[in-house]
């Protein structure tokens, strides 16, 4: 790999500014004290704090996965903080209240809360070290019925909302982190669009973990009733630490009958040097329930970060005629790790599911794709497609494709279709040939790889996320 | 045609060059001026297609002595996309594929980047359009192949056309084509050789590589070299394709002895 190749994919990491905020944060382990205290901080109703310690309980008897591709030291769970928040304890009624400080990583962070996300209509909640630090909009929302706030909030204000589908989807037990997260999140987005509505726009959360060995273990719930609709989007920064944060997310979406969620993500927590010192541990578990008949639950996802990505957004496909979308975009560099993909489980009748999965490998990375695709005995008429496509650029790194297919409906459909292939020096000479330079014509290949996926994203978010992979592969052509 | 006082576009001096740290040319010495049309044979092996990627920088093929100006510029200082801007074209003999690009947005890539560095208008997509459909009709392309991937699934013929496609689209002042007539047939080696005639003018000139004499009959040569063991070992004119083609290279060693 020449060097040209090389500096392209070397960008420094632009978020890795650490926010001065005085932050309370527990102290590092976990313990049913722990998570008592968690409760106890987090003013939480007796029903919530059982549930964590089940939860806790639970994950004690499990242990850690062993078969995603990705190696790592062993995590201490008793070395990390399970509780960091901004000093803020005065409620905040507008803008203007929020810490400027606070407010300046939000600027440097490109997330503009002020007035011109009016123009953008997009409403934002912004979870910083795991609490809900302000929620824009949720006027505007509120007249049309939509719910959308901090997960403590909803607690306070919605608790017959969360305590009906919290766990639903994603039960304490479904798989360690899960259960994890279960016993010990600290906030994240409540989201609740009742019958019929659209909600009239985008809805937005922006994560950051600021706090050095702190863990973020939000938790997101978003619920479409009947003939509802709404698109979420989420982004995640994070700062440069030489150590390793964990984050273990957990996010459930739930559709009844008629109702549609797109949920996207650009995912750009700190992912390491290129050494592989530091990035975030992203175990993430993702799972909608599509319950209702023809509802439809659609992922999109741009992965660009972590040192270490574990997740795959998954569909349960109950109601009849039920949809279930995944594009995926995964991109990993120097020493990343990403085993990701997807689960389809189709449960009823004519449910159909479409998994577009593209993984772009470069510096000594190791990219895998995993799916599983399961028809149960009584979806009849399921289909299912599956395209997973992989593109290496130089040749130290990894691709890998692990798809499970699981049928017991003779009636069904699965096809699956997967493709491997390298960004040469050739290719590039051809384009350089032509008057075209090194970096463009990077950015052409890996636009025209992706373009399946990206134009499954809301248009602010495309943009976004076009650029964001030109900064990841700066320098790693050539 | 040959002229008195034409401008000269290449002026190569004792070119030395290394593919994987073995030296495959040991130099080399051409001059092309404005308006000329010259043709390069040789047998398998002797340094044709690398002297043509050489010239067009491909980072594989280091040059190790020598010098090269373009239109009086230091062709070497210049990296390779610069060399392309500056109007050398190479046509590839194996043109590569690149999936997921369409080969309309790839051209206009192209077009707009060499149109910006000689400082003129670059098109938009609709003007471009109509500009590349224009373009096709010289070699008989059908218009769907802007839609298509660029070269992907394309024979070996399409993708010689699509190279000479782009030359029609950059208007290089000096262009290599590396055995653009391998892999086509005798009705597309005449559209493709009545392209690249079209497309000659007193101020641009074109180097042909090529095995066989036949291109030479559709584009007449006024230099003929031969180049054996990466030198060139003899230079005339088009008489000199066709004594190559009924005697073979072997009289030339013999002479040479």
């Amino acid at each position: 790999m020449s060097a040209v190749l090389q500096n392209l994919i070397d960008q420094p990491y632009q978020h890795g500014f650490v926010t001065d905020i005085e932050s309370e944060t527990a102290p590092k382990g976990l313990s049913e004290n722990t998570i008592r205290l968690i409760s106890h901080k987090k003013g939480e109703p007796e029903w919530l704090l059982e549930f964590r310690l089940k939860a806790y309980r639970h994950w004690l008897t499990m242990t850690e996965p062993k078969w995603p591709n990705v190696t790592y030291p062993k995590i201490d769970f008793q070395d990390i903080s399970y509780y960091s928040a901004p000093k803020a304890k005065k409620k905040l009624a507008s803008m203007d209240e929020v810490d400027p400080e606070l407010l300046r990583t939000f600027e440097k962070l490109g997330v503009p809360m002020h007035e011109q996300k009016a123009l953008a209509g997009v409403a934002v909640d912004v979870i910083f070290d795991s609490v809900s630090v302000t929620t824009t909009y949720k006027k505007k929302l509120a007249d049309v019925g939509v719910i959308f706030c901090a997960m403590s909030e909803a607690v306070r204000d919605h608790p017959e909302l969360v305590k009906k589908y919290l766990g639903t989807v994603v039960p304490a037990g479904d798989n360690f982190y899960a259960a994890l997260n279960s016993a010990v999140f600290t906030d994240g987005s409540f989201c609740y669009i009742p019958k019929g509505v659209k909600c009239p726009m985008e809805l937005s959360t922006y994560f950051r973990i600021n706090t050095e060995s702190s863990g973020q273990f939000e938790r997101t719930l978003i619920v479409a009733e009947e003939g509802a609709y709404v698109s979420y989007l989420e982004g995640c920064t994070a700062p440069q630490f030489d150590t390793n944060p964990l984050h273990a997310a957990v996010v459930e979406l739930i559709t009844l009958d008629r109702a549609e969620i797109k949920y996207s993500t650009v995912q750009n927590w700190y992912a390491g040097d290129e050494n592989g010192k530091g990035g975030i541990y992203n175990f993430v578990t993702k799972s909608g329930l599509c319950k209702g008949v023809n509802s439809k639950i659609s992922w999109t996802q741009v992965e660009t970060g972590s040192a270490i990505t574990w997740k795959y957004p998954s569909c349960v496909l109950q109601g009849d005629n039920s949809t279930g979308e995944f594009y995926s975009v995964a991109l990993t560099n120097h020493m990343q790790q990403a085993d990701t993909g997807t689960k389809m489980i189709h449960l009823g009748k004519n449910t159909r599911s479409r998994i577009i999965s593209k993984g772009i490998s470069a510096g000594r990375s190791n990219n895998s794709y995993r799916g599983l695709v399961q028809i149960g005995p009584r979806a009849d008429g399921a289909r299912n497609y599956s395209q997973c496509d992989s593109m290496l650029i130089g040749d130290k790194c990894g691709a890998n494709t692990f798809p499970y297919i699981r049928v017991q409906n003779n009636t069904a459909k699965v096809e699956h279709e997967a493709s491997t292939s390298k960004i040469g020096e050739d290719q590039l000479f051809y384009f350089q040939s032509r008057g075209v330079d090194m970096e463009q014509a990077v950015s052409m290949i890996i636009n025209g790889f992706v373009k399946d996926v990206f134009t499954q994203l809301p248009m602010e978010f495309a943009v976004e996320a076009g650029r964001l992979l030109g900064l990841k592969l700066e320098g790693s052509v050539g | 045609m040959i002229r008195e006082n034409a401008r000269t576009l290449l002026e190569v001096r004792n070119l030395t060059a290394k593919v994987a740290g073995v030296e495959i040319l040991k130099g080399i010495s051409l001059t092309v001026r404005a308006g000329e049309v010259h043709a390069i044979m040789g047998p398998n092996g002797s340094g044709k297609s690398t002297f043509a990627k050489a010239l067009a920088g491909h980072p594989a093929y280091e040059v190790t002595g020598g010098t090269a100006s373009f239109d009086g510029k230091d062709l070497f200082a210049m990296p390779a996309e610069e060399r392309a801007r500056a109007g050398l074209f190479l046509g590839f003999q194996y043109p590569v594929e690149v999936p997921g690009v369409a080969n309309s947005q790839f051209l206009r890539l192209a077009y707009n980047t060499v149109q910006g560095a000689r400082g003129r208008d670059e098109l938009d997509p609709l003007e471009f359009d109509d500009f590349v459909r224009e373009r096709m009709k010289l070699l008989e392309m059908d218009p769907a192949f802007l839609d298509r991937s660029v070269n992907e699934g394309f024979s070996g013929g399409e993708k010689k056309r699509n190279e000479i496609l782009q030359m029609a689209l950059l208007e290089p002042r000096l262009a290599f084509l590396d055995e653009t007539d391998s892999g086509l047939d005798i009705d597309a080696l005449r559209i493709v050789a009545g392209g690249v005639n079209k497309l000659l003018t007193a101020d641009n000139a074109v180097v042909l590589v090529t095995h066989y004499q036949r291109l030479l009959n559709y584009i007449v040569p006024d230099y003929v070299h031969v180049m054996d063991g990466g030198r060139i070992v003899k230079t005339g004119d088009k008489a000199l394709a066709l004594e190559l083609e009924s005697r073979g290279y072997d009289w030339l060693d013999k002479q040479a002895a």
